[in-house]
């Protein structure tokens, strides 16, 4: 079954992991800008970070017959070095020309800071005034349902198109409201500290399957891409078509990420086809 | 040995990862059952096994054998 994995830190993965991904019929990634696990101390460094992700990576992932797309942004740690942030972001208009380059993302809070809600708002109005798709990160753990609350308030005093925006991470606490907006939601599975499979399925059983995407994000900590397959196959265990499987984990991706041209893979769907029987014998 | 808050920095989200799939275990069952027209309704001795498993979690304990006691909890000892 062919599988577009929507949110992938492939900087941080290994090349086995391209592999084994296209084996399990993995056709696109794509990759956010993100924290890199430290804060850094230049906007040259977020630069050259750009140009892995839109100019090297797409090389790597094409080595295994995957497409690789990605997003720029500065990411909710990282703005809280605002003079730094404001730096970056005057050079993302850059990378909206790259022919991979998606939109912003991902942007929001980790804390639900003033700083962080500054370098939110500045990043929506580029994208607005670029015409870029958007991709919202919500907070972790404890945290989630003030900055999912939050993301939520600051939006609605902003000009946005909810149908081109992704707001990603949420769970069975937060996926109401954005969903209720007009706002595309996504699942992120990981081990322990997210969404597993199971409860992701849970939520498609309970919420539909219109303008939802499931991720497994994996990063440089605690993950696993193949956590996306592992939900394929709990969502086919209970009883969903293959067709269904492809509306969800192909073309929900394909829809939300083809509203940007440079996304280039469309919906699919099964087919069978009526053949003339062969009689083998005797020849 | 590690002091007891170094094990629960170690173990508290894995902890909170666990509730959480019970929690969306029962409710999966609790759907279903809505969705046979027998919400409310619909029991089986595994269900009770399980709320007192529940309860044994939230016991206070003056030894730590709770694993143990859950264990037996579902064991046929007859």
């Amino acid at each position: 079954m062919q599988i577009i994995q929507p949110h992938y830190h492939a900087i941080a993965r290994t090349a086995q992991d391209y592999e084994r991904m296209a084996m399990s019929g993995v056709v696109a990634v794509a990759e956010p800008a993100f924290w890199a696990g430290f804060d850094r101390l230049y906007p040259e460094t977020f630069i050259d970070y750009f140009r892995q992700i839109s100019e090297f990576e797409p090389t790597r992932a094409a080595d295994y017959g995957i497409k690789h797309y990605c997003w720029v942004a500065v990411n909710p740690k990282e703005a809280e070095n605002p003079e730094l942030s404001h730096e970056v972001i005057k050079k993302m208009p850059e990378f909206f020309d790259k022919p991979t380059v998606l939109g912003v993302g991902e942007i929001g809070f980790h804390k639900t800071t003033k700083n962080e809600e500054e370098i939110f708002e500045a990043q929506v109005e580029q994208a607005i005034k670029y015409d870029q798709l958007i991709l919202i990160h919500t907070p972790h753990l404890q945290d989630k349902v003030r900055g999912t609350k939050r993301t939520l308030e600051v939006l609605s005093h902003m000009n946005v198109n909810p149908e081109r925006v992704w707001i990603d991470h949420v769970e069975e606490h937060t996926i109401r409201e954005p969903l209720e907006a007009g706002y595309w939601v996504g699942f992120t599975l990981y081990p322990v500290t997210k969404c597993s499979p199971k409860r992701a399925v849970d939520m498609l059983e309970i919420y539909g399957h219109e303008r939802i995407l499931v991720n497994s994000s994996a990063d440089w900590g605690p993950s696993d891409p193949f956590t996306l397959q592992q939900c394929v196959v709990q969502f086919r265990a209970r009883g969903y078509s293959t067709q269904d499987a492809i509306e969800i984990f192909h073309n929900n991706p394909a829809r939300f990420l083809g509203q940007n041209p440079k996304f280039d893979i469309k919906p699919i769907r099964l087919e069978t086809i009526d053949e003339p029987s062969h009689n083998l014998v005797g020849n | 040995m590690q002091t007891a808050l170094q094990v629960l920095d170690r173990e508290y989200l894995e902890a909170r990862c666990s509730l959480l799939e019970l929690a969306a275990a029962l409710d999966r069952v609790d759907r279903a059952a809505d969705h046979e027209g027998s919400a409310g309704e619909f029991n089986d001795s595994r269900l009770e096994l399980l709320k007192q498993a529940m309860a044994l979690l939230s016991e206070e304990s003056h030894l730590p054998n709770r694993s143990e006691r859950m264990l037996l909890l579902f064991s046929d000892l007859d």
